[in-house]
């Protein structure tokens, strides 16, 4: 269980690109791929130490996944980091037929995920992309919550074989304040808070928000268990199914509300354990406006998941 | 006798300072944006929109509009400034660049902006809607054209040469496509990144007539831009310098994406005159 989140925020990409030097220190398979995005994915300082193993395709996203493709066939272990926007979006066809259904060794690493480009407008904003990438099955989707789990997430991306896609938010977030010894396992979620009166799964940059909304509530005299789902493909079902036993679930993330987070939840929950349910996220296309101002107007806030939670409950208990 | 050319030439380089000064505001103020590419397709817009397209601000879907789409969607600062000075909106509203709510996203929206065509952001789009645009022309023998600007960095994107490949098979003569050739992308030059060169003979290759011109040389582009064009698209080469009239961002790749600070604002105000 999560002790206390810091004051302090941080931006993922830093771990991001700090954990991946440290790794390409002793292990030369791994190689960058970036798109014209070497500041964007803080890789300026992997550039430096490892000019040759840095490759720059240019602004082409499509060439740049296929490219990736090619280097882990010749034994290489590619990060392919750009723009989540950009990488899921123009890249979709090389990411279906030249990773998941090649099965190829390739580290998606989606930059400024969610809204992070908040002024930059729905070009710019990701949210669309673990609704594309969940239909491929056997592309791994982890979406880190803080600084120790980004670092946690490259490692086991370098440990373990097959396509994978990480999402690197810009938007800074506190550390979780994990006890020393936790381990983070692919598929397998993580109980932040324990929790019967109802359930919230998030991941990513809600993951904070959501253990506040459940802190919020329990001065209420309400017990709400908080889940971080980082895998969100394979899915924990297991630690689904034991929240829908809460009879009230809430799932949250910097995403659509299609096709996502709340829509894997959904589709193991509607078919094996229906009960009551809340997704949160952003309906579609948005404004113009800052991240914060974005998430704000989408309810993902504190006191936004903790009044969906509320909202649940009522419906659970036919108020 | 060449009065009313000078007259003409006289407001696009009027319109182009303003455009400039206006842009360099809107960024200072958002606190984000790109100047250096506004700055760079600055004479580009001011004499396409001040002395070569047939537009009606208060007609902007007249079905016989010229058609322009700015591919380069960062470039916003200066085709909003533009659009504004054209006459297509207010130019107070500038002030809301990038604000919450505003109409005046960081990349142009067509449903929100009139006189946008298509949104870009996403780099390697507005060529493919441009050809769409001059197939639509030709098939009716419509006496519009289609101008669409594309950063040089931009054109690393594969789809640009997927359309330019369709446009030269096409004979899209009412097509006329301007490079930005800045020289910069987002983190470097193009030679060190992904080299383009050598451009024109990449142009010439895929069907097209290509033209180089000064990319600040408003007398020359007028020239170039205003000439009807012939049975191939035509691909004009502007050669341009990458914050261009604000001395400390001329040619630095830093300023892709940097904000000015108070002091540096003013400097830019003073030599944007
Ligand atoms: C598909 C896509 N990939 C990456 C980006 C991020 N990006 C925005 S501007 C830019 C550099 C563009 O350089 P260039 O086309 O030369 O434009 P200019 O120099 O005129 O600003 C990049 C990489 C993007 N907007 N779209
Ligand atoms: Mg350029």
């Amino acid at each position: 269980m999560a002790t206390a989140l810091s004051t302090d925020l941080h931006d993922c990409r830093t771990a991001y690109s700090e954990t991946l030097e440290a790794l390409a220190e002793t292990d030369e398979r791994i190689v960058a791929v970036v798109n014209d995005s070497v500041g964007s994915s803080k890789l300026g300082g992997f550039g430096k130490r490892f000019p040759e193993r840095l490759v720059n395709v240019g602004i082409a996203e499509q060439n740049m996944v296929g490219v990736g493709a090619g280097l882990a066939n010749g034994g290489k272990v590619p990060f392919v980091s750009g723009a989540a926007c950009f990488l899921s979006a123009r890249a979709l066809e090389q990411v279906k037929a030249d990773l998941a259904y090649s099965n190829t060794n390739v580290k998606l690493c989606g930059m400024s995920s969610g809204v992070a480009y908040g002024e930059l407008g729905p070009t710019h904003h990701s949210i669309e992309d673990m609704g594309w990438f969940r239909l491929l099955t056997n592309l791994t989707i982890i979406v880190p919550s803080d600084r120790w789990e980004t670092r946690e997430a490259i490692k086991a991306a370098v440990s373990n074989e097959g396509p994978m896609f990480i999402r690197v938010s810009r938007m800074p977030v506190p550390d979780l304040g994990r006890p020393d010894g936790s381990k983070f396992r692919i598929g397998v979620s993580e109980e932040l808070r324990a929790g019967n009166d109802a359930a919230i799964i998030a991941c990513g940059t809600m993951v904070s928000r959501a253990l506040e909304a459940a802190q919020v509530m329990a001065a209420e005299g309400i017990d709400v268990r908080v889940i971080n789902m980082a895998t969100v493909n394979p899915l924990d079902h297991d630690a689904v199914l034991a929240a829908a036993g809460t009879g009230a679930v809430v799932t949250v993330e910097e995403h659509s509300v299609r096709g996502g987070l709340g829509g894997a939840v959904a589709e193991v929950l509607s078919t094996e354990r229906p009960c009551h349910m809340r997704i949160l996220g952003f309906e579609g296309f948005q404004p113009t406006g800052t991240a914060e101002f974005l998430l704000e107007r989408a309810g993902l806030t504190a006191e936004g998941i903790a009044g969906a939670v509320r909202a649940v409950m009522a419906a659970r208990d036919g108020k | 006798m060449t009065s009313s050319s000078d007259f003409q030439l006289d407001l696009i380089r009027g319109k182009a300072t303003a455009v400039r000064r206006h842009a360099i505001e809107m960024v200072y103020r958002a606190k984000l944006g790109h100047p250096g590419g506004d700055m760079s397709v600055t004479d580009i817009l001011a004499t396409l929109y001040f002395g070569v397209l047939k537009l009606d601000p208060a007609n902007p879907s007249d079905p016989l509009r010229d058609r322009f789409v700015l591919s380069k969607g960062h470039c916003t600062g200066a085709l909003y400034a533009t659009l504004a000075e054209r006459g297509f909106f207010d130019l107070s509203e500038l002030e809301t660049y990038m604000q919450p709510l505003s109409r005046l996203n960081g990349h142009p929206n067509r449903n929100y902006v009139a006189g946008v065509e298509t949104n870009t952001g996403p780099l390697g789009h507005g060529l493919p809607v441009a050809v769409g645009m001059a197939i639509a022309g030709q098939m009716d023998k419509a006496p519009w054209r289609v101008f669409v600007v594309v950063g040089d960095g931009e054109l690393q994107e594969g789809s640009n040469w997927e359309a330019a490949m369709a446009a030269g098979h096409r004979g899209l003569g009412n097509l006329t496509l301007i490079v930005d050739r800045n020289g910069l992308q987002q983190g470097a030059s193009t030679e060190q990144t992904n080299s383009l060169e050598p451009l024109a003979d990449k142009w010439r290759a895929f069907g097209w007539e290509v033209i180089e011109v000064d990319g600040h040389d408003q007398s020359a582009l007028l020239k170039i831009l205003g000439a009807v064009g012939t049975d191939r698209p035509r691909c004009v080469i502007a050669h341009t310098h990458k914050g261009k009239g604000v001395s400390y961002m001329e040619d630095q790749v830093g300023w892709h994406h940097g904000v000015p600070n108070t002091e540096q604002f003013e400097i830019a105000m003073q030599e944007l005159v």
